[in-house]
């Protein structure tokens, strides 16, 4: 456990702040371990500490109509993981009395255990602080956002709501891949982004290098830098202040119909759905009448409020605001997200909606155990509850049993789901190497039309399509952006040439660190590319990846033959260029983990019938033991029923028995 | 359920009984074993004709026993040797002697065998037992059944020049076969092994042995050791053979967890030869034995002239043993005990610990697992097909009368493909294997043996 989490961490994060965080969470993680009723929401003792030493006198509704448009602000914080930004969200709430100052505030919003021992967020959360400046009261509303760009898919929702973001970054590292993806997410959803440098009490902390590069990669003036603590609250109260002074209000008016963005939901067994809205006009409250623009069913409201970041209702929300709202809804499904609430009597144009999230990595998961099956499989439902962006599909293998084919948004968004269902629900699975879809255009209008469309999909090895048939195949390709010291430049650019990477743009951000754009194919990245990155550049390169579409690729379908007969599980996709190396990585690690036999065997990789790559499983030519007496007879017998019991397991390719073990170890992601 | 009670005469029946399903089906099938059971040795259950038989032949197999006498003591450790061994400097001489004494008589007499057709003693290094003690035990088990003069009395001997000057007096208390550890014929290899003797004492003991008890002589050989290759192999094993008697064990070395040897090859310091190598040294072995008159009866062992092991072939042909000494092994039928399956029973390992039990007890017996009739049917297919001739449709008869090997082996897939594949022969003489097959049995054995279980519980749920 603790091996495969360390290894997934080298992909994703920074090893060495990592494992600081580990060790602050480690005895928590224990105690929750243990009460199995708290699995469903982990972290809810620890969410509710500080609200109720805080709230426990103010019981009374606020009233939400003390605060106009013009004194609300809806910002994020978008940041690098562990760059600082739940530390600094912490700080706002300290400072705007949401949460009491206490040393166990750390991370209030992350509530998840996989977001507080990985020190990222997966989850977006939402918090309404009350801020006094110039003798006025503000409504400030923080909308937490993943840190990761395999969440920009939830990065998006949140953004949508907001007018402004406050853009962390580290002021010792300095901007890193992530930065920079995040930052277009939000320059490209035309908001205004103030860049703050934090970490500043740090010893080799160097605030101005850090400006000049914000000034270099993002073109805004230095002198638009905060610089602060959050750690140590060092300047935080200026952060307030420049989110009253450059975050615009949000547009919308009292007097127009009620009209809300769902941008989040989440599942709660007793109330149903709560669905997290920004209200882009008119006004809202318990017993309005609304309807869903997206499915056209009317709910009655039966509870709205804030989020401090606690639920706290109010009898009413307005325009511009921020809130949840629970009206008798069944399923997170009927919560689109994206979708636009108004009242029943009074239509109003739909918002524009969301891209629906896209899988783009998909593996199998099976149990470990088979009897496991049914409760991972309530474990899965539970968990794809509150995350819609996995995609589930039955699956089933002869050598792993009934399983799934899930399908991710990208890689950390299937290790941490990986991981949820390991701490959350104490489930263990076998993942298999990941893959992605890639795409197939049919050459004549007959097969299109059999087809119902000219494009399809392929998920599976088992539908990809003959050459014959298509005109060409497609495969998904990422734009990555890596930042790194420039001693590591030429290692690289070597890497990234062997994972079929072109360069598209090299810039120096400052005198020592250069960001470089490449344009990878996306199933090059997904496997073993970041830890060969990390490890390179002794930790210091930072990876990160934005969607760019589809490509033409040679791709071809490579099968396993085992003495010519193909063994369907192990049969995949690939590159054309990647099949010999491919191939016969393959067929070693079989060879490997078959054991011998009375015959040879020929272990090959093979396009159509062109072998590409071959090992050989030698014959056994003795297998006997030397010394067999009176009193050896039990300890052999053992050893031989052993071996009777383990050939019923095996499954048989031709005469070939071939233990499941060989299936998982081939199949199943390497544990580094 | 409760009339089956009323006439299950013994406990062991009942469990069978007991651990098989409910369902009318199931009860009959185990009413039709507990009768094939109670007619095993007591004849009095009705039967066809073809029952009376079995019960007669049956009766035979639990009347005669072999008997192994385990002496714990070395006076070192090699370092391939993971066998239950002490090294001592005080052994009590009379109270092992009268341990083994002891214990020969009880399970003699819990056995209730009437004849015994031979003995070995084995170890440990029993050539470093009192030649008296040799004679004690003999003498013992003369008193309690009748061991017929030309029984195979067989004594491992450790050629050391003390081993050799002894082997007159071992002749004199009744000893007629000795069977000689010789392993090499080099020193440096005998040294690596852990050995306390040279080549030149090993060839001394193997004649004073041969002058002694002509014809009757075994050496045993080790190859595969650390450092051999075929060709240096081939040559040592002509020069061995040009002064051995008539029978030669040859065994590949085995590294063993927990052994010196082991642990220095794990550590890199001694490498041993490859599998193909091994498979090759094995292979022009057998070859180099045939052509210098030796038949191979067994996987590791070749006589000439008739000089087979008839003790060894009694463990082969699943007949039964007592095992007494400290971690000794049977294979009896506790017939005194009223009992009617046999068990496989092992004797307490450690000698200080199996003295106190025999002088309490009259007997070290830690551990007795009654063999219920498929496992008895395992064994004989695990120990029988290390025989060059196999298991033949008479021995098989023996131990399943009703089923056939024909009728239990002969309509698997696998067994039909073992056969076309020239590793198994089944054919009017019975099962073997052949030539190839020997060198390759723990790969044919697992098909086999699940062949056996599929068959017993086909039988089982016809009832």
């Amino acid at each position: 456990m603790s091996l495969s989490l360390a290894s997934s961490l080298r992909r994703v994060l920074d090893l060495k702040t990592y494992k600081v965080q580990r060790r602050q969470l480690c005895s928590w993680s224990v105690t929750l371990v243990r009460h199995k009723w708290m699995r469903n929401r982990p972290s809810v003792c620890l969410c509710n500490l500080p609200r109720q030493m805080s709230t426990e006198g103010e019981k009374e509704k606020i009233d939400m109509s003390r605060f106009p448009v013009e004194n609300i602000r809806n910002f994020s914080i978008i940041a690098h993981v562990d760059h600082g930004k739940s530390t600094l969200a912490d700080r706002l709430l300290e400072m705007t009395g949401a949460i009491a100052k206490t040393e166990r505030n750390k991370q209030v919003l992350d509530k998840l255990q996989v977001e507080r021992e990985r020190g990222i967020t997966v989850k977006a959360q939402t918090a309404s602080l009350f801020y006094m400046y110039n003798g006025q009261t503000y409504l400030l509303n923080l909308i937490d956002t993943p840190g990761h760009v395999d969440f920009s898919y939830e990065v998006s929702r949140s953004i949508s709501a907001c007018q402004g973001v406050l853009l962390i970054v580290d002021a010792n590292q300095g901007i890193q891949a992530q930065t920079v993806a995040n930052f277009y997410l939000a320059f490209e959803a035309q908001l205004t982004i103030i860049p703050v440098l934090n970490k500043i009490d740090l010893k080799n902390a160097d605030p101005e290098r850090v400006a000049s590069q914000i000034e270099k990669v993002f073109d805004i003036p230095k002198e638009d830098c905060i610089r602060i603590s959050a750690k140590l609250g060092t300047n935080v109260d200026q952060v307030l202040e420049e989110i009253v002074k450059r975050i615009p209000p949000p547009v919308a008016r009292g007097d127009e119909p009620f009209k809300a963005l769902v941008f989040d939901s989440t599942f709660d067994h007793y109330r149903g759905v709560v669905t997290n809205i920004a209200l882009f006009g008119g006004q809202v409250s318990k017993g309005d009448k609304i309807m869903s623009a997206h499915a056209g069913k009317v709910y009655e409201v039966n509870e709205v409020g804030i989020l401090r970041p606690e639920e706290q209702p109010t009898d009413r929300l307005y325009g511009g605001q921020v809130g949840y709202l629970i009206a008798g809804m069944k399923e997170v499904k009927e919560a689109q997200i994206g979708d636009t609430l108004f009242h029943q009597k009074h239509p109003v144009e739909a918002l524009p909606g969301f891209k629906p999230a896209k899988a783009m990595v998909f593996a199998g998961m099976y149990p470990v155990d088979q009897s496991e099956y049914s409760s991972l499989r309530s474990a899965v439902d539970r968990l794809t509850l509150n995350d819609s962006s996995v995609t589930v599909q039955r699956d089933s293998s002869h050598a792993l049993g009934a399983g799934w084919r899930l399908g991710f948004l990208g890689l950390l968004h299937m290790e941490v789901f990986n991981q949820r269902l390991e701490q959350e629900y104490n489930a263990s699975v076998i993942m298999t190497v990941p893959t992605v879809p890639y795409k197939a255009v049919f050459s004549s209008a007959k097969l299109i039309k059999e087809h119902g469309g000219e494009e399809i999909t392929i998920v599976n090895p088992a539908q990809f399509p003959d050459r014959s048939l298509v005109s060409e195949y497609l495969e998904p390709m990422v734009l990555g952006t890596i930042i790194t010291p420039d001693e590591f430049i030429g290692k690289i650019m070597t890497l990234c040439q062997g994972h079929r990477g072109v360069q598209k743009n090299m810039v120096y951000i400052d005198d020592q660190r250069v960001m470089m754009k490449y344009l990878f194919p996306l199933n090059e990245v997904i496997v073993d590319f970041y830890d060969h990155l990390k490890s390179l550049s002794s930790g210091y390169a930072s990876f990160d990846y934005e969607d760019a579409g589809y490509q033409p690729a040679d791709l071809v379908k490579m099968d396993i033959l085992l003495n010519g007969k193909p063994v369907e599980e192990l049969a995949m996709i690939v590159h054309r260029d990647k099949a010999y190396s491919s191939g016969k990585a393959l067929c070693e690690r079989l060879k490997d983990c078959i054991p011998r036999q009375l015959f040879e065997i020929a272990v090959q990789a093979a396009i159509g019938s062109k072998v590409m790559a071959r090992e050989t499983i030698k014959a056994y030519r003795k297998n006997v033991l030397a010394k067999c007496y009176g009193g050896d007879i039990t300890r052999k017998m053992k050893l031989l029923k052993k071996q009777a019991e383990g050939k019923k397991k095996m499954r048989r390719i031709g005469n070939i028995e071939v233990p499941k073990d060989a299936f998982i170890s081939v199949l199943k992601r390497k544990d580094k | 359920m409760f009339v089956l009670l009323k006439c299950s005469p013994g406990l062991c029946v009942l469990r069978t009984m007991l651990s098989v399903k409910t369902g009318t089906c199931r009860f009959r099938a185990a009413l039709s074993r507990y009768r094939y059971r109670s007619g095993e040795t007591r004849g009095n259950a009705s039967g066809s004709g073809f029952e009376q038989e079995t019960e007669k032949k049956c009766g035979r197999l639990s009347e005669e026993a072999a008997i192994y006498v385990h002496w714990p003591y070395c006076l070192r450790r090699c370092s391939y040797c993971n066998f239950n061994k002490y090294i001592s400097r005080a052994v009590s001489q009379a109270t092992m002697r009268e341990c083994l004494e002891r214990e020969t008589e009880t399970l003699l007499h819990l056995s209730q065998v009437s004849r015994i057709t031979s003995v070995f003693f084995g170890g440990g290094t029993p050539s470093l037992a009192p030649p008296s003690t040799i004679a004690a035990v003999l003498e013992t088990a003369a008193r309690h059944a009748h061991l017929p003069g030309d029984a195979e009395v067989t004594l491992e001997v450790n050629p050391t020049p003390a081993g050799a000057s002894s082997l007159g007096d071992f002749k004199v208390a009744g000893v007629n076969r000795f069977s000689v550890g010789v392993q090499s014929l080099h020193d440096e290899d005998l040294r690596v092994l852990g050995r306390d003797h040279s080549s030149q004492d090993a060839l001394r003991t193997v004649a004073e042995a041969q002058r002694l008890c002509p014809g009757r002589v075994s050496v045993d050989v080790i190859f595969g050791r650390p450092g051999q290759t075929a060709g240096l192999w081939e040559t040592e094993l002509e020069e061995l053979l040009s002064v051995c008697d008539d029978h030669v064990s040859l065994y590949q070395l085995t590294l063993e967890r927990g052994t010196y040897l082991f642990k220095q090859v794990q550590a890199g310091l001694l490498g041993v030869p490859e599998e193909n190598t091994m498979a090759q040294m094995y292979d022009s072995a057998r070859r180099i034995l045939g052509k210098r008159g030796f038949l191979q009866y067994e996987v590791s062992n070749f006589a000439r002239n008739g000089a087979v092991s008839s003790h060894n072939m009694n463990y082969w042909k699943a007949g039964q043993y007592l095992g007494v000494g400290p971690g000794a092994h049977g294979r009896f039928t506790p017939r005194e005990e009223g009992r009617v399956l046999r068990e496989a029973r092992t004797q307490t390992l450690e000698p200080d610990v199996w003295i106190k039990e025999v002088q309490r007890w009259g007997h070290g017996t830690r551990r007795r697992i009654p063999l219920e009739h498929l496992e008895l049917l395992e064994e004989v297919l695990l120990m029988g097909l290390r025989l060059a001739e196999g298991v033949s449709h008479e021995h098989w008869r023996q131990f399943s009368p009703d089923a056939d090997l024909q009728k239990v082996l002969g309509t698997s897939i696998e067994v039909q493909e073992l056969q076309d594949r020239g590793l198994l022969v089944l054919d009017d003489r019975g099962l073997r294997c052949s030539w190839e097959g020997l060198a390759l049995l723990d790969s044919l054995l697992p098909p086999l043996l699940l062949q056996l279980q599929e068959h017993g519980g086909q039988k089982g749920a016809r009832g």
